[in-house]
């Protein structure tokens, strides 16, 4: 893939991730702020489909931007052919793994 | 002894004399047998017009002969004699000593390029990028087989890319530049910004094939933006602007 594709969505999905994490943040003030945050609450927050799909979007959306953000940074610290394939690679697996999970945790709590 | 006929007879001048003196530190550095910097110290008398290659030149003739440093216009024109002076990347014989307004002045070679001896450092990787986004117009007629004889730019087209054909190649922007300290295959502000100077010459036909090759995980996109390079330019060159103007491009912000 091209270096500018790749910015291209670095950029496009950070973006997306501060209008999301605005909202995000604003369903805190819905109610009390400490009260947002209780247990019930939390739980009723992945029960509502919407909200729990929300969740997901930020959660895919903060893993692509966080682990290009992380490849950038190893690249400069290194460099060598076979380094950066590692790193690339690495870092979109890791992707994948920590976008796994996330969800993995959000459809367990969502179905019960 | 006999005198080569045809070559001028070196004169001996005397030592620079002055009320005003200023202490010239030189860094000492042969990578062959050196393990590191050693700072050499002259009092070295000057005028208010007086420049750090005037003063290291008189170094050279009356106290140290073995200094490396590379010059050749005197008048920041050629792009040689970049080097550290107190800190901060400069053209040697651009910089005053009155202007400084320091008694002590320290002179080392440019950060983020070999050093070959003292302050003389090695150009190669700059040239090499220089060359590498093709800093030349690309089409395929020439002004010659034309029937109009010549490419017409109007003003406005020509103050695109104009203050970046300044460029004299001497270095000191990839000196500054934080990314080159420590990406070694970053292509660097001066070749990005020659890049720009073409892509945006209304006359070039060779944009695409210049992205292509700064579009790479080393090329523009590894520019932290740090501004350095711009601030130091000795020709008033922004290649900064450049490189953001090159992602104007590369975002579909610009045709």
């Amino acid at each position: 893939m091209r270096e500018s594709i790749i910015m291209k969505i670095h950029y496009g999905s950070a973006l997306a991730a501060v209008g999301l994490v605005a909202v995000h943040i604003l369903m805190r003030l819905t109610q009390g702020y400490a009260e947002s945050l209780e247990y019930a609450n939390v739980i009723r927050n992945y029960h509502f489909l919407p909200y729990a799909g929300m969740l997901e979007i930020i959660l895919i959306l903060l893993s692509i931007h966080g682990f290009i953000g992380l490849r950038v940074i190893l690249l400069e610290l290194k460099q060598g052919r076979i380094y950066e394939k590692v790193i690339s690679y690495s870092c979109f697996i890791a992707m994948i793994g920590l976008i796994t999970y996330g969800t993995r945790t959000i459809i367990m709590v969502n179905m019960g | 002894m006999t005198q080569i006929p045809g070559l001028a007879e070196e004169h001996t001048s005397t030592p620079l004399s002055s009320s005003q003196s200023i202490t010239l530190r030189i860094a000492k550095y042969n990578p062959v047998h050196d393990t590191e910097k050693k700072f050499m110290e002259f009092n070295i008398p000057y005028e208010k017009w007086t420049t750090v290659l005037e003063a290291i030149l008189e170094v050279k003739k009356h106290f140290d002969h073995s200094v490396a440093v590379r010059f050749s216009c005197r008048q920041a024109t050629c792009g040689s004699c970049g080097m550290i002076i107190n800190g901060k990347p400069r053209l040697a014989c651009f910089t005053k000593i009155s202007e400084l307004n320091s008694n002590i002045i320290t002179v080392e070679p440019m950060n983020n390029f070999p050093i070959i001896r003292d302050l003389a450092v090695k150009f190669e990787r700059l040239f090499d990028t220089h060359h590498k986004v093709k800093p030349y117009i690309i089409r395929d007629d020439t002004e010659i087989t034309s029937d109009t004889k010549e490419f017409l730019q109007s003003p406005e087209e020509l103050e695109q890319y104009i203050q970046f054909s300044n460029c004299i190649k001497c270095g000191l922007c990839n000196s500054a530049c934080p990314t080159m300290a420590t990406d070694s295959s970053f292509v660097g502000p001066q070749a990005l910004a020659q890049a720009y100077r073409y892509v945006a010459d209304s006359r070039d036909k060779g944009k695409d094939t210049r992205l292509k090759i700064i579009d790479e995980s080393h090329g523009i996109w590894r520019c932290h933006f740090a501004g350095s390079c711009s601030q130091v330019c000795p020709k008033g060159v922004d290649p900064a602007m450049g490189i953001q103007l090159l992602r104007g491009y590369m975002l579909g912000f610009k045709s």
